[in-house]
């Protein structure tokens, strides 16, 4: 039980869904995850400065208003300048398949949809965080 | 450059990491710490207790921006519980804090207690010194605020703000007894709400049953979401620190908290030492099963150990 994973659940952008974003917070408290969540409407800038001063080994997004092609991308590159690419990103929400491989590309270590199981990204975390 | 180095140079990604030590009990937190233990002392620590949902969060964020348009720098530590079911937790404080997250004179940490009892967590200290050395002017601790168990505040803070609600009643008359006399300035807030006065009168009335004290809590009303009645309550605990300063009590609050706490610290490592050397020259194990199987009392197990250790 030591030395819990600390993961920042966050909503970037306008988009007012965070129905998604609360059952992932409690799915990943309940895997003896700390996690942070700062609640809706969130600016890239808030959110690299949060992971900073949080230091979280993660950063889990939620986006179900069709934003994420731009938003995840700044996220991922506002870290990388900030030296805080040792920083997991990960993202979920309603998101479609042929977005996700430029997703990817950019960064995002991987998209989680409707219908996957929490449990799949709470294994993927604890197979793929950087330290 | 070493984490050390970058902790004095302004790097909060050092500051960061260094508090993410202390809570993992990596020896480097205390490490740099004694190096730099004469930079401590500068910062002004203030916590903010008070049963959940009564509105300490909101009032930090609005306290921290009332300081920051002073132009003095904040840390802000928030406590939140750890499931001892899981070990995990969500912590949520800085939702009602989103606006400092870019200031760059303002700092935050989320904390969880880890199954530490009492209302902080066991690097809370460790933190508040580290944004201390880190050069911050003022740093709030937002304690869990579970209600019975609150009493690690004043160990660390200088100043402790009560902050309470309207319609808490029967609460108040449930939470008086140990844990009222801890605060050293009552906020009521959500004073928008029915019954304000009521809860003023209910505080007062408590506050006189201890009238031989030197400083008598005053009592602010305040509505954290509107900003309203925050300078006049930030007035209140500057008055307080300010008799804290005159009056020498700083200097004897601050002395009275070190020494319980290298007190905690010898114990924790006394025990720690004794587990250590459990199994050669006795076993704490094999004590445990000759109290069980009544060959010994658990009294004199304990002396038995310490006459082993003394040797
Ligand atoms: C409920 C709902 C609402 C509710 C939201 C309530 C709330 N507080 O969340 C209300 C009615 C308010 C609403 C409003 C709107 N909605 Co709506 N809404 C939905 C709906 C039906 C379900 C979403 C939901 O809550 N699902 C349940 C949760 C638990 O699932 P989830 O969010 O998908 O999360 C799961 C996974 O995606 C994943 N996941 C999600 N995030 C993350 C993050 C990480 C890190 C990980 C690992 C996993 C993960 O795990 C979760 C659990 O399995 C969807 C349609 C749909 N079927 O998705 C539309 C939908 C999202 N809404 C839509 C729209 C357009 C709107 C409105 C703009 C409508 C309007 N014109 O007013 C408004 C905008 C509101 C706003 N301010 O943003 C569209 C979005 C279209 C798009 N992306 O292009 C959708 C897709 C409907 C549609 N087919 O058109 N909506
Ligand atoms: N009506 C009213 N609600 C408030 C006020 N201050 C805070 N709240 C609300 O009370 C709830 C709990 O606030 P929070 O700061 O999280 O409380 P905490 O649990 O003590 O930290 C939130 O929904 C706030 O918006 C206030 O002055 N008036
Ligand atoms: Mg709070």
């Amino acid at each position: 039980m030591d030395k819990p994973i600390r993961v920042l659940v966050a909503k970037p952008g306008l988009d007012g869904h965070d129905r998604g974003a609360k059952v992932i917070a409690r799915a990943f408290r309940d895997a003896g995850m700390e996690v942070i969540y700062t609640g809706l409407r969130q600016t890239p800038e808030q959110i690299v400065e949060t992971a900073i001063q949080e230091d979280v080994e993660v950063v889990a997004m939620s986006i179900l208003s069709g934003a994420h092609n731009h938003l995840f991308p700044i996220v991922v590159n506002m870290l990388k300048e900030r030296e805080a690419d040792d920083i997991l990103v990960v993202g979920g929400g309603v998101i479609p398949d042929d977005d996700i491989p430029g997703l990817k590309e950019a960064g995002v270590a991987e998209i989680f949809t409707p219908g996957t199981p929490t449990s799949q990204a709470i294994e993927f975390i604890k197979q793929n965080i950087k330290r | 450059m070493s984490l050390q180095e970058r902790l004095v140079s302004g790097d909060v990604r050092a500051l960061a990491r260094l508090m993410t030590y202390a809570e993992n009990d990596y020896p480097e937190a205390t490490r740099v710490i004694k190096e730099l233990y004469d930079k401590t002392g500068g910062a002004y620590v203030i916590g903010i207790t008070g049963p959940p949902g009564a509105g300490k969060s909101t009032l930090t964020d609005k306290l921290t921006k009332a300081l920051r348009a002073r132009g003095k720098t904040v840390g802000i530590i928030a406590v939140d519980p750890t499931s001892p079911f899981t070990g995990g937790a969500i912590l949520g404080d800085r939702i009602r804090m989103q606006d400092l997250f870019t200031d760059q004179g303002v700092f935050i940490r989320s904390m969880g207690t880890r199954g530490h009892l009492g209302g902080l967590s066991r690097a809370t200290q460790t933190a508040v010194r580290l944004l201390d050395i880190f050069g911050k002017d003022y740093i709030f601790i937002e304690t869990v605020g579970v209600g019975q168990s609150e009493v690690d505040i004043v160990k660390t803070a200088d100043s402790v703000v009560m902050v309470l609600m309207p319609g808490l009643g029967d609460d108040i008359q449930a939470i008086k007894a140990g844990i009222m006399e801890i605060g050293d300035v009552f906020a009521i807030n959500k004073a928008d709400l029915d019954g304000a006065d009521r809860t003023k009168i209910e505080i007062e009335m408590m506050l006189d049953l201890n009238e031989n004290r030197e400083w008598r809590p005053p009592i602010s009303k305040v509505v954290a979401v509107d900003n309203s009645g925050i300078d006049d309550l930030l007035e209140r605990i500057q008055n307080h620190r300010y008799y804290l300063e005159s009056s020498g009590e700083l200097v004897s609050r601050r002395l009275r908290n070190t020494k319980q706490e290298l007190v905690s610290l010898i114990r924790d490592r006394v025990v720690e030492f004794i587990l250590e050397e459990s199994g050669e020259r006795f076993s704490v194990d094999r004590l445990v099963e000759s109290i069980a199987s009544k060959d010994m009392d658990i009294y004199t197990a304990a002396e038995e150990i310490l006459r082993k250790i003394k040797k």
